[in-house]
């Protein structure tokens, strides 16, 4: 191919932009890596995505694209080979349906779980559970989502590392566990041994701290 | 081929009208079963036990649920009549712009007639701004699709003919010829387009089931300070 010039928008914090970090590399796409201030957007982010202002945001050869599962599909569209959707339309339908629900349902409660207590917390605590046991029904006993190899549903369940770093911060119990969902739990530990997926994660401790300090004041921390 | 196409759908439900017009532009067979969302049949729970809700397309036996979930299986199943761009990039920006019409434009035009008061003056300045967007998009396009309808058109069509109904209701403008004229073109484009104006649900049934959403809206704000989910 012609000279190529890939740009990726994130932040090192962002399981959104980590997800394109995933795709990108499991295709072997060279690209320039902008970290981006929240608190201080570049015009460079402001230009690329004026409707969000958000990130992450992909610029291939001077087109943007944003948000994060059109950015997947079209670095999956465009770099065909190591596909990231299945090929056949009712399993790539199947993946579609798991993603939107992760973001859609498990995420927002993922947010809630460490911003409530007592009765409340509880409740939110339960739906994660039934979310992610539906979860397992999908995985049943394959490898990864994906089958053999990562796939978009893997890439996409990514925020469950951050809910799962987010309750070590506050010290709660996990609500993914082992005895409780030891299929989930099983495809985290493979997720997290995944050559190229450990390379997008954030790191550990850095990770934890900046879990504390953004949670660490809510209602939910002990 | 001996091809089973059932579509899951209520008579008003504009998630499910994406689908009803997706397979009829394609001129793809099916069966559509009537649910009563207030009395949900057994099947539907057992074809969508997640979501408990419609459309849901089953082919072959296989459930479906979501509606731009089935509108890209419809596409690359049944390949005439393509509703996506071919191109990768442009494939992203009409992905990009379905999300928006229903994350941004959908839920700000439900607040704006759903809610009373300063919530709904927010929702009124968001959907204008949410608006100004799309009619930017457009850039003098006779559909999101280019001459002929696609993805976005079919996924923001509910607005074509929601949009007169709450403005009827609630007396006040949403989308206003003069701010957004080509949108407001687009509108009727769309509502007369052939196979599309065949299957708008009945005015008059319309006006009636929103009316009582949005008095069951404003009692219950009246009644409790603090509402709970």
């Amino acid at each position: 191919m012609a000279e190529e010039e890939v740009k990726l928008f994130g932040t090192w914090a962002s399981p959104f932009s980590r997800r394109i970090e995933v795709a990108l590399k499991l295709k072997g796409v060279q690209y320039e890596y902008i970290e981006e201030n929240l608190t201080n957007k570049s015009p460079a982010l402001l230009n690329y995505n004026p409707v969000h202002k958000q990130i992450p945001v992909l610029v291939h050869n001077g087109k943007p694209v944003a948000e994060s599962f059109v950015i997947m599909e079209y670095v999956d569209e465009t770099w065909k080979h190591n596909p990231i959707l299945p090929t056949d339309p009712y399993e790539k339908a199947m993946a579609r349906f798991w993603a939107k629900y992760i973001d859609d349902k498990l995420w927002p409660a993922a947010k809630k779980v460490v911003m409530t207590k007592g009765e409340e917390q509880k409740g939110v605590i339960d739906e994660i559970q039934q979310q992610m046991k539906n979860l397992e029904g999908e995985l049943k006993e394959k490898k990864f989502f994906g089958g053999e190899s990562l796939g978009f549903l893997d890439i996409a369940a990514n925020i469950i590392i951050w809910l799962v770093v987010a309750q070590e911060a506050l010290g709660m119990d996990p609500i993914l566990n082992e005895e409780k969902l030891p299929v989930l739990h099983g495809w985290l530990q493979r997720l997290l041994d995944d050559a190229v997926f450990k390379e997008c994660v954030p790191p550990k401790q850095r990770h934890l701290d900046f879990s504390k300090v953004k949670f660490g004041s809510s209602i939910a921390s002990k | 081929m001996g091809e089973e196409v059932k579509l899951f759908r209520s008579w008003s439900s504009p998630f499910a009208l994406r689908i009803v017009w997706a397979l009829e532009i394609k001129g793809i067979e099916y069966e559509a079963v009537f649910e009563d969302l207030s009395n949900k049949s057994p099947l539907l729970l057992q074809y969508n036990p997640v979501h408990k809700k419609v459309p849901i397309l089953v082919h072959n036996g296989r459930p479906i649920a979501e509606s731009f979930v089935i509108l890209e299986y419809i596409d690359e199943t049944w390949k005439q009549v393509p509703l996506l761009p071919k191109d990768p990039y442009e494939r992203a920006m009409a992905r990009f712009w379905a999300k928006f019409c229903e994350d941004k434009v959908l839920t700000s035009i439900w607040s704006a007639f759903i809610k009373q008061g300063k919530e709904q003056e927010e929702a009124l300045v968001a959907a204008a701004e949410n608006l100004k967007f799309l009619e930017k998009e457009m850039k003098g396009k006779k559909f999101f699709g280019g001459e002929r309808i696609g993805y976005v058109d079919l996924v923001l069509g509910w607005l074509a003919n929601l949009v007169s109904i709450f403005e009827e209701i609630i007396g006040l403008k949403i989308v206003d010829e003069e701010k957004f004229p080509l949108l407001y073109s687009w509108m009727q484009d769309f509502a007369e387009a052939p196979i599309i104006r065949d299957n708008w649900p009945p005015r008059d049934k319309m006006i009636v089931k929103f009316q009582a959403l949005l008095d069951a809206a404003i009692a219950s704000s009246s009644s409790s300070s603090s509402s709970s989910k």
